[in-house]
């Protein structure tokens, strides 16, 4: 990601970190009104996550069978999509993805592209890519389009626009509209609809992400609630489906099991309106679909992450529950992150996927609640990746860590022998417990001061 | 008699002493013979969520030293049984046998009384009053505590008002605490809120470090609402003197 153009675009909320974004967030006083509504999907979420406990356990077997032969999964799934008619590319980096699919539009002299709500895209920074090679790139999840107009990013993976309210996204389209359009969800959805289906119907492409690969069958998965989806694969001449290495699932038939524990995590819904199943492109006789299918399989330094303690990361099927339901995303919304993946799994997956080039203040700013852990379907113990990582980063040979480091050793030392231990509380007692450092406690908490007399020593007096 | 060591913690030492004490006379009146092994001092959960696993196994050690042969370990906190019970095992590979037998015997309080001593009448009146409950993350997630400290209060005669969310986050967090300042002090906002809601007239924690964080936030702004209480000072208020 560092390098290929993503940092710092589209974010809309300002600060150097996630410290001064965070707070630049909770003092947003429009965008505090926009994440109410994450309220009521927290308990959709949690009503749906209560509803399938041992659905849990099947999927986490799943998805961990899967990673312990991610290679040979994917092999699996190559020969049989090849089987299917499809052509399949592989890209070790977000550059030779984006060329993949920007020398397959030029050679097919694609004007517009259709793209339907995608991650892996995101990730890759492709929407930019065609823009600025003279392609127009239309996003055509109603979220994602609100937020493609306004030149932002998805501050959600789920609801891209959540971070906006009503009145906001009224103010986008009507610019984008150049007519008034009134406050009202069924007319701006109305007026959204005409115009994207002009563009579904002008489009030489159709760009999507994948939720999941079947490697039995060479099926590629789609789940979505607008009809978008289905859209941009059946309309344009030719599809080009991008998805990261862990979209892989060994069998079709581990879809009854992980596609509804995916919408109902991600929405509440048992199934999304559209789950769109494509095996090969049009076929001779075949009334729908394009006449090429190609498949971008995207590595971005996931494979180096096999066998390591963060391989559980790549279980990750984004659901987005975690977001939800994590106290800090709630507060400060997705683009305090200032990455294309935010929340808990954000965190984690943010400084891995940049080799630790971006984004390792990120799991600095989490209350270790562990409500991801519990909230992730296919049980990622995110809140102990999230202190892994802090072990990790900064660097140990960084001077930043160096210095603390050292302190905290000096600490847990002195710490080690109740002698210890006793002088340096003796200290802390004689200076009141006023000590550096403790400001940004007390701008906005009473602080407790240490007791005259510690519990040993009362014990010691009244028991020993 | 069953008998419990005392695992105090550093903030209740050091901050809470009637607290600590407060647990002495809990765990005594629900029958429990309570020692105090006088070496121990903190059990590294602060260099933890600092990411500093080396300094927080040096203090893992000496806690694993003070603490084996006792039949029962028990603390005023949620957050510190569960990094013995969660985080000792990753820390110290190299005594894995004692580290799981440590964890097994380390309770939070009112696990210790639901759980080994399966009381949940000691004797305690609380009529009259009513308590609404914070479910502090570490204690629910790591050791899916709540019932027992439910039933305790019910037993004495306490009147329970849920919160919107009670098991959400209070902001606290330890280190978050000072490194995130605006976002960590909105949740305690939120989380003070919704307790202001239920016109309880205590909120009741299992954890120091969020009822700390609460209270010094509530002491701030000089705010209505439900005292931060911790289950042990509110149980032993109800004990005969």
């Amino acid at each position: 990601m560092t390098g290929h153009g993503m940092t710092g675009h589209g974010i809309t909320t300002p600060g150097r970190d996630f410290r001064e974004r965070g707070a630049h967030a909770v003092a947003d006083t429009e965008l505090q009104h926009a994440l109410r509504n994450l309220d009521r999907r927290l308990r959709t979420a949690q009503e749906s996550a209560t509803a399938h406990p041992d659905w849990k356990d099947r999927a986490a077997a799943i998805r961990r069978e899967t990673l312990r032969d991610l290679d040979g999964w994917l092999d699996r799934l190559e020969a049989k999509l090849t089987e299917n008619g499809v052509q399949v590319h592989r890209a070790a980096t977000p550059e030779e993805a984006r060329r993949i699919v920007l020398d397959l539009a030029r050679a097919r002299n694609a004007k517009t592209v259709v793209k339907s709500k995608s991650m892996a895209t995101e990730e890759i920074d492709l929407g930019n890519a065609l823009e600025a090679a003279g392609i127009r790139s239309i996003e055509t999840d109603l979220g994602e389009y609100i937020v493609q107009l306004a030149g932002e990013r998805p501050s959600h993976m789920i609801t891209p626009a959540i971070h906006k309210t009503l009145p906001q996204i009224r103010d986008v389209l009507a610019h984008e509209a150049g007519k008034d359009l009134p406050v009202n969800r069924e007319a701006l959805t109305a007026w959204t609809r005409e115009r994207l289906r002009a563009e579904f119907l002008r489009a030489d492409l159709g760009i999507t992400g994948v939720n999941f690969a079947a490697a039995d069958t060479g099926t590629l998965v789609l789940v979505t609630n607008e009809g978008n989806g289905r859209f941009c694969t059946t309309v344009p001449r030719v599809h080009i489906a991008v998805m990261p290495i862990e979209k892989v699932v060994p069998r079709l038939a581990d879809l009854s099991v992980l596609l509804p524990l995916l919408t109902s995590h991600a929405t509440g819904q048992p199934l999304t309106n559209y789950v769109t199943m494509l095996t090969g492109p049009r076929r001779a006789g075949e009334l729908d679909g394009p006449d090429e299918l190609h498949v971008v399989i995207l590595d971005n330094r996931r494979s180096a992450l096999l066998g390591t303690k963060y391989e559980e990361m790549l279980a990750c099927i984004r659901c987005g529950a975690c977001l939800n339901v994590c106290p800090v995303y709630r507060n400060v919304s997705g683009h305090a992150y200032d990455a294309v993946y935010s929340g808990p799994m954000g965190k984690v997956l943010t400084p891995l996927l940049s080799g630790g080039a971006e984004g390792t203040d990120l799991p600095y700013g989490s209350s270790l609640c562990h409500a991801c852990s519990d909230a992730c379907p296919v049980k990622i113990p995110l809140g102990d990746l999230i202190i892994e990582l802090r072990a990790d980063y900064p660097a140990a040979s960084s001077p930043a860590r160096r210095g603390r480091r050292a302190a905290w050793n000096a600490w847990a030392r002195a710490w080690s022998t109740p002698r210890g231990y006793r002088l340096t509380t003796a200290a802390a007692r004689l200076t009141r417990g006023r000590a550096p450092g403790l400001g940004a406690w007390t701008r906005t908490r009473v602080i407790p001061r240490p007791a005259r007399e510690p519990f040993r020593d009362r014990w010691a007096r009244e028991r020993g | 008699m069953p008998t419990a060591a005392l695992f105090v913690t550093c903030v209740a030492d050091q901050c809470f002493p009637d607290t600590a004490m407060a647990t002495v006379r809990v765990l005594e009146a629900a029958g429990a013979q309570v020692v105090f092994p006088a070496a121990q001092t903190c059990c590294g959960q602060p260099a933890v969520t600092a990411g500093e696993p080396d300094a927080a196994a040096r203090l893992a050690r000496h806690h694993l030293d003070v603490f084996a042969g006792y039949e029962a370990i028990v603390a005023p906190s949620g957050s510190c049984a569960a990094m013995v019970r969660h985080h000792y095992a990753k820390l110290l590979p190299d005594r894995r046998a004692e580290v799981d037998a440590l964890a097994a015997r380390t309770f939070e309080l009112t696990q210790y009384l639901g759980d080994v001593l399966r009381v949940d009448d000691i004797g305690a009146r609380l009529d009259g009053t009513s308590v609404t409950v914070h479910d502090a993350c570490h204690g629910l997630r790591n050791l899916r505590l709540g019932a027992s400290l439910r039933a305790l209060l019910t037993k004495a005669g306490a009147t329970i008002v849920e919160m919107t969310e009670p098991d959400t986050c209070c902001g606290f967090g330890g280190v978050f605490a000072l490194a995130y300042p605006e976002v960590s002090t909105q949740l305690a906002d939120t989380k003070l809120a919704h307790g202001r809601e239920t016109s309880a007239q205590y909120l009741v924690s299992t954890d120091l470090a969020c009822l700390m964080h609460l209270d010094g936030r509530r002491e701030h702004e000089h705010a209505a609402g439900p005292r931060p209480i911790h289950v042990a000072d509110l149980l032993a208020s109800g004990l005969p003197a």
